[in-house]
């Protein structure tokens, strides 16, 4: 219960009377303003005119009003100044008021995320930069959604891929798209390349985080403009930073040593979707996030191109996936 | 005129005795002395057409834009002072982008028109504000196919078939009417609204001009986009051919 | 007894559809020292006329750097161009620091143009009484804007603003079609040319006049007035194919030469035109 009532009820139990029927007085437009804290003996009911009033007369008001969560009895002289920064209360009028609107809590925003999205691997080639991720969103560990798409073009020289909350990449993507209508609707020949929105992210991210209310995504960013190849991290406390691979989540685990071993700058195209369609496979095999349907976007100077999603094959024969809890003291 | 020195014309809030605002029809008259606007609704999308008049010959073509995106599906032309066009643009852009993000689709032409005729109209209401000096010919697609609106300084909008202001307005329309607008392609009306700008223009009385000129179609993709310069020169010659036909039947 | 009772608020409209408060703001622009700009396919180059209010003064400072890729030249109210410079250079700051890219020239010269629009819109404003001449470089190539008080803005292959200014828009409107394959020495010399026919009786130094040149590939700078002796005299030798020590630019940073000529002298140049206010344009 709202601490109000509770302590409106414990005062007027002392003077003997019952809240019945509580309302503003509808013929005298009394404004009732209290002074003091409502728990303690001292409190005192006046109107709007300063005149005091007997506690009993309180059985014509309406406190259902005060119900509104986040308000407590608030004493008047404790200080004046922040009175000032609240709202007027509907019913109380004008804030001269001793009911202040108090936070009954401290705000917290996003402290977890709910559907997740995994991995987002990318990493630069011959001719321009290769983006992977599957389509899985994740209700914390049940694989909720099967058809999520985490690649989206931005403008006609990038591609934003993210893992985490899908409903921040969501608005991230909407943030973006009236950007890049501002583009167009310019139409002067200049547009977002993947520098400007890697940078426009990171300000984003690092500005929402230093609120503590993250946007809770990591995000690639792959590009060509003018030629020139790019690939980029965001994540969600704003760390930024560019480089020929990478990837987040388990990817930075499971798929950099990978690329570390295998990428060369020279891949060609076929190579290049081999490496991440390797280890697509490998994160599916040990991500249980991850789903065995994936997209990879492609874009070179001639623009954006996204599969549509596809699966690999997978082998489920080796001993170790036939019985994998022989031998493992305490699984099920 | 009747209405100077009586001090009814002085502020936008001062009714004259016969209840007219003159301040509003004096903003009218920027807009009627400015280069020729046209647009037309076709059957498959609306063009854009604006006779812009070149101040100096040292301006790079292509400036001095007239012809607004307000959204990917919707553009606007305006007629009278560039800067106060500008202003009714942005607030277009505005009012559009603001009814993507809260409801998820493209802004209706016609709540489009409404909302920026409102902010026109406001201009009208206040003593400290003036009327815009400008009409905006908004031409969009929306769910309901092809729109064109006209906006004016008074906060007046309709919607039109074929609609057309400054200064060859009364020979423009003339024009329009003649053509057959529901069987039109954009494709042809590039080409007559070409000829209509270049028919009105006035040679020996006004500069030099050019012709801008956008359109929102299927073959745009139903986007607000600039003619591209093949046809816009095609139109152009087709345009200068016209004419020069018309001086030899003359 | 008033000669025009449409001409003393802005928010005024006069019953041919013109702003008269507009039009005199437009009027300050003239009476405003000459600022010059041409451009080719690589370099913008700025030029002023400087003119010092008294012996004892300084010229005011008609030359302003906004960022490494953007320059601006004035006519008329320095102190209202000092306001919009200012406001320039917070914009390119502020789109550096979201971007990490240079601002697009086009739009900071239509952001201007609006903020200068808004003016001529309350009753509480006033236009701004100063003319822009924006010189800058962004991923379209080189660009040379005008601004005015009116709002209006235009993107010119050359123009002049300000007093006498008609002499030198003559002159380049003589020769501009040649400037797109200018080297960035020959548009210099240009510019002079073209401030020499602004300037009335006095000879062209490095004392009455200003040049500032932004590139592809090179910042813009406000040259230092050894340099730009060295372009006057390369002028009076009349030979296009004469070589100028240009090097010397490149060693001074750019900031000591803005902080010469901070002193303040008078407001407006004097001189007017003997014509009436231009209509607005509409």
């Amino acid at each position: 219960m709202n601490p109000s009532k509770v302590e409106l009820e414990a005062h007027c139990i002392d003077h003997n009377a019952k809240l019945v029927c509580l309302s503003r007085d509808p013929v005298c437009q009394v404004v009732f303003h209290f002074h003091g804290l409502l728990s303690t003996s001292q409190t005192q009911f006046s109107d709007c005119r300063g005149r005091s009033l007997d506690p009993c007369a309180i059985a014509a008001m309406d406190f259902s009003n005060f119900q509104a969560p986040g308000m407590y009895p608030y004493h008047a002289s404790a200080s004046k100044q922040a009175e000032k920064s609240y709202v007027d209360h509907p019913i109380m009028g004008p804030h001269s008021s001793s009911f202040t609107l108090m936070p009954s809590a401290p705000t917290t925003h996003t402290q977890y995320p709910y559907v997740t999205g995994t991995s987002v691997l990318g990493i630069k080639y011959k001719d321009g930069v290769l983006l992977a991720a599957d389509t899985a969103g994740s209700y914390g560990s049940t694989v909720r959604y099967k058809s999520v798409e985490r690649l989206k073009p931005v403008g006609k020289t990038t591609v934003l891929g993210a893992s985490g909350e899908i409903s921040d990449f969501q608005a991230i993507n909407q943030m973006l798209e009236q950007l890049v209508t501002k583009d167009f609707m310019w139409d002067d020949g200049n547009n977002l390349g993947p520098v400007e929105i890697h940078n426009y992210l990171n300000r984003v991210m690092y500005n929402r985080r230093n609120k503590f209310d993250p946007l809770w995504n990591s995000l690639v960013l792959g590009g060509v403009k003018n030629g020139e190849k790019y690939l980029g991290v965001v994540t969600m406390i704003g760390v930024h930073y560019v480089d020929d691979h990478v990837a987040t989540g388990f990817g930075n685990h499971l798929a950099r040593p990978i690329f570390r071993d295998e990428w060369r700058p020279d891949l060609t195209l076929e190579e290049a979707v081999a490496l991440l369609e390797k280890c697509m496979l490998v994160l599916f095999y040990r991500d249980r996030s991850a789903v065995n349907k994936f997209q990879i976007a492609n874009i070179t100077d001639g623009g954006v191109q996204i599969t549509e999603p596809y699966a690999l094959q997978t082998n489920w024969s080796l001993k170790a996936f036939e019985n994998p809890t022989a031998g493992a003291v305490g699984s099920w | 005129m009747t209405s100077i020195g009586t001090g009814y014309d002085l502020s936008v809030t001062t009714f004259s005795p016969d209840g007219r605002v003159f301040q509003v029809e004096y903003a009218s008259k920027a807009v009627d002395n400015s280069g020729t606007v046209v647009g037309i609704r076709c059957k498959d999308g609306v063009v854009l057409g604006v006779e812009k008049l070149i101040s100096s010959k040292m301006l790079l073509e292509g400036s001095n834009r007239r012809i607004h995106a307000v959204d990917r599906h919707a553009g606007m032309a305006m007629a009278g002072l560039a800067s106060d066009g500008r202003q009714i643009v942005t607030k277009a852009r505005g009012e559009a982008s603001n009814y993507r993000s809260f409801y998820g689709e493209e802004v209706p032409i016609g709540e489009l028109c409404d909302r920026v005729a409102h902010y026109a109209h406001l201009c009208t209401l206040y003593w400290w504000l003036r009327p815009f000096g400008s009409s905006a010919i908004l031409g969009g697609y929306d769910r309901d196919g092809p729109q064109l609106y006209m906006i004016e300084p008074s906060g007046v909008a309709y919607r039109y078939f074929g609609a057309a202001v400054g200064k060859g307005r009364q020979a423009a329309k003339t024009e329009i009417e003649k053509l057959n607008l529901t069987d039109m392609t954009c494709r042809q009306g590039v080409i007559a609204v070409a000829k209509i700008i270049y028919g009105v223009h006035d040679e020996a009385k006004d500069k030099a001009f050019e012709l801008e000129m956008s359109w929102i179609c299927d073959e745009s993709n139903r986007e607000h986009q600039r003619v591209p310069a093949d046809l816009l020169a095609e139109a152009k010659q087709a345009a200068k051919e016209a004419q020069e036909e018309d001086m030899d039947a003359d | 007894m008033f000669r025009n009772q449409y001409d003393t608020d802005v928010t005024t409209w006069s019953p041919a559809g013109r702003l008269h408060q507009v039009e005199y703001a437009m009027e300050a622009v003239k009476q405003g020292s000459a600022a010059i700009g041409l451009r080719s396919r690589t370099h913008v180059v700025l030029a002023t006329v400087n003119k010092a209010s008294s012996e004892l003064s300084a010229h005011q400072k008609k030359l302003f750097k906004i960022d490494d890729h953007i320059g601006i030249a004035m006519a008329g109210l320095t102190a209202d161009g000092r306001v919009l410079s200012r406001y320039m250079r917070s914009e390119c700051i502020n789109h550096n620091f979201v971007y990490e890219s240079p601002f697009p020239v086009g739009r900071l010269v239509v952001q201007v143009a609006d903020k200068a629009q808004v003016c001529t819109q309350r009753s509480w404003k006033r236009p701004y009484g100063v003319g822009l001449l924006v010189a800058g470089l962004d991923e379209t190539g080189p660009h040379l804007y005008q601004n005015c008080p009116s709002g209006n803005y235009s993107e010119f292959m050359a123009f002049a603003i300000g007093s006498r200014s008609q002499a030198a828009k003559t002159y380049l409107e003589r020769k501009f079609e040649s400037f797109m394959d200018c080297s960035k020495e020959e548009l210099v010399r240009h510019a002079l040319h073209a401030v020499k026919e602004s300037l009335q009786e006095e000879d062209l130094s490095s004392a009455n006049c200003g040049v500032a040149i932004v590139g592809i590939g090179e910042p813009f700078v406000i040259l230092d007035p050894k340099t730009l002796q060295a372009y006057i005299e390369s002028l009076e030798g009349g030979k296009d194919d004469q070589q100028v020590k240009v090097e010397a630019e490149e060693e001074r940073p750019a900031a000591i030469i803005e902080r010469q000529g901070t002193a303040g002298g008078g407001g407006v140049g004097v001189g007017a035109e003997g014509e009436g206010p231009t209509d607005m344009e509409t």
